[in-house]
């Protein structure tokens, strides 16, 4: 039997897209879908998925696991395993529809759950610290189960093959989500599993990511001293970690993550005014270990809002246009054009320069 | 002239008919499809939409003519012809451009210009009409680069390190280029009139293609930018 992925590596391009209504509007999935069509000669069918924000308004106050299992001993292994600390307020089988392009999927479960307050006093952790330990629990320790997705009001919806396909086994068109992104994949270090597939997402974070990152090792070994796990050998698993670790343990701001992750040069740091060289600074030295080197473009997912980033050496391809309430991103313009044919300031960012959108507040 | 409807056409087949007609076509709906007139030798081709990255790679002698902007990688090794762009491109335009004539009227993304050789009568020209991304011309070993800062934004007119690496060619900046900061191995100086002189038929066709005037043009100061021969390049990431 082949080696699953996470258990080999093969030493060997992505497509990335995104759009967000700041008001908050909901938009089916059909046009991120149709988004990544001229796009396709970036992925090679090894891996497709997309992550939805607000797509679960009745359940916006649970998270929503999203699950890959091997068979109905692993739902059960999974459902026991959850019961001990939390409360599961509905489960379902994610509706599918049965596609030639898409085979071998696994059972795909979404359970929505809220942590016990009698575990969090006894355990004295917040809800969310809760739920990535049993993320973490259940992807390490629970045979022929994987987590793919467990934020609040949002989910990831991702397998192998190419990513419109993908979408529509998925029946995206049937969920509708005031922020959208999406990923085709072009696996350059692992086979392509089901789980390898983007986005990567932790409680309310997700990414998508074209590139090949350099420092996979250097920020795996720091953000495991952290009680994360990277279990697949994929480098975009340890930038979803690291993000989830400066912004929600740290504190720190997008602005913050993006000079920690994508760090000026030093060159540059000395030519910019005192105040803001001071904290360039001591960002690069505090967090020196997450400094993400080698290409990469990614867009960040959050509660309310999106932010993309380049590498600081720019290494990869984005775009970013807008057109009324709506915020477009992609690695080729012509993907913005699909999805708004009179996309306006488009424009691209600089390598290390945090693009940043909000819905507006009180409107997701 | 023959007329060809993109939309629904993958790469191949996209080529293929601009091939059938001997790259004498107006294209209409482009969206995103990869190398278009890569290789054509003649005809004159016209584009609308948006073409896919590698637009005119490896070029020897057609013409093409964007009505839009264009993605990454234009004129991808191009040997000659023309390439001209009523928009901005993305990044690597040009690279290891070795002949022709690239002109923009809008920015340029990152790393345009890298590796430009010339060679013999080959003389590669890339004409920018606004700003440039970082890493403009690194490498450059020939040819003329011409950027002239045309459009408004709070950009330089050039971002980080250009001409790392430069060691033939010449590359000219509509700036006095204060600002800038150049490698040791590169020598800037103000363009004179004959520095000038020699770049004004690119001037003057950037002026025909996308209006504008040659006499206003170099009313700025222009900064020519040549390797220092003394000083040659010897490093970049490591002390070796």
């Amino acid at each position: 039997m082949s080696k699953l992925e996470g258990q080999i590596r093969i030493p060997s391009g992505c497509a990335i897209s995104a759009v967000i209504s700041r008001d908050g509007k909901r938009m089916s999935g059909e046009k991120i879908i149709e988004s990544m069509k001229p796009m396709h000669d970036r992925s090679n069918g090894l891996g497709g998925g997309f992550a939805a924000y607000g797509i679960y308004p009745e359940y916006k106050d649970f998270f929503a696991l999203h699950m890959f299992l091997e068979d109905l001993a692993a739902r059960k292994s999974c459902e026991a395993f959850l019961r001990e600390t939390m409360e599961i307020v509905h489960l379902e089988r994610i509706p599918i529809r049965t596609i030639p392009a898409i085979t071998n999927e696994p059972l795909i479960w979404r359970f929505f759950v809220s942590p016990l307050r009698s575990t969090l006093a006894s355990m004295q952790i917040d809800e969310e610290e809760c739920v990535t330990r049993a993320v973490m629990a259940i992807n390490t320790r629970i045979k022929g189960a994987y987590v793919f997705s467990c934020g609040k009001n949002m989910g990831v919806f991702k397998a192998v093959g190419y990513p419109e396909d993908v979408g529509y086994f998925y029946r995206l068109e049937e969920y509708e989500a005031y922020s959208w992104t999406a990923h085709g994949r072009y696996p350059t270090n692992t086979p392509g599993w089901w789980g390898g597939a983007h986005p990567f997402a932790l409680l309310n974070y997700s990414i998508v990511h074209n590139g090949e990152i350099s420092s996979y090792d250097t920020n795996r070994r720091f953000i495991e001293m952290f009680g994360y796990k990277c279990t697949l050998q994929t480098d975009t698993e340890v930038i979803t970690y690291i993000a989830d670790y400066l912004l929600r343990k740290q504190k720190l701001s997008l602005e913050e993550l993006a000079s920690v992750i994508a760090a000026p040069f030093w060159s540059t740091i000395d030519r910019r005014p005192p105040q803001e060289q001071e904290k360039l600074r001591y960002l690069r030295k505090v967090f020196s270990s997450l400094l993400i080197t080698g290409p990469f473009s990614i867009i960040l997912g959050f509660e309310g809002g999106l932010m993309a980033l380049n590498d600081r050496l720019k290494l990869r391809s984005m775009v970013v246009g807008e057109k009324d309430d709506k915020v477009f991103i992609a690695s080729e313009e012509a993907a913005m054009r699909v999805m708004e044919p009179n996309v306006e300031h488009i424009y691209a960012p600089a390598g290390g320069e945090p693009v940043i959108v909000r819905v507006k507040e009180g409107k997701f | 002239m023959t007329n060809i409807d993109a939309s629904g056409l993958d790469y191949r087949q996209l080529n293929a008919a601009i091939r059938d007609c001997a790259g004498d076509a107006a294209v209409t709906g482009c969206t995103g499809q990869r190398f278009i007139g890569a290789g054509l030798e003649q005809g004159r081709l016209t584009l609308s939409g948006t073409p896919g990255n590698a637009l005119g790679a490896y070029l020897n002698g057609a013409s093409i003519e964007v009505r839009g902007n264009a993605q990454d990688a234009v004129g991808d090794t191009m040997n000659a012809g023309r390439i001209v762009v009523h928009g901005s491109i993305g990044d690597a335009a040009g690279y290891a451009m070795r002949g022709g004539e690239l002109y923009v009227q809008g920015d340029a993304g990152y790393r345009a210009g890298i590796h430009m050789k010339a060679y013999g009568d080959k003389l590669p020209v890339m004409v920018i009409g606004g700003k440039a991304g970082s890493f403009l011309g690194e490498y450059q070993a020939g040819g003329v680069i011409v950027v002239l800062g045309l459009t408004e934004s709070t950009r330089p007119i050039v971002s980080n390190f250009p001409c790392t690496g430069m060691h033939g060619g010449k590359l000219f900046l509509r700036s006095d280029c204060k600002n800038i900061l150049l490698p040791k191995q590169v020598i800037a100086r103000p363009a004179s009139h004959k520095d000038l002189d020699g770049i004004w038929t690119y001037l003057h066709t950037f002026c025909e293609l996308f209006g504008g005037n040659c006499d206003e043009l170099v009313q700025q100061p222009f900064t020519l930018i040549t390797p220092n021969s003394s000083n040659p390049y010897k490093q970049l990431y490591v002390t070796n």
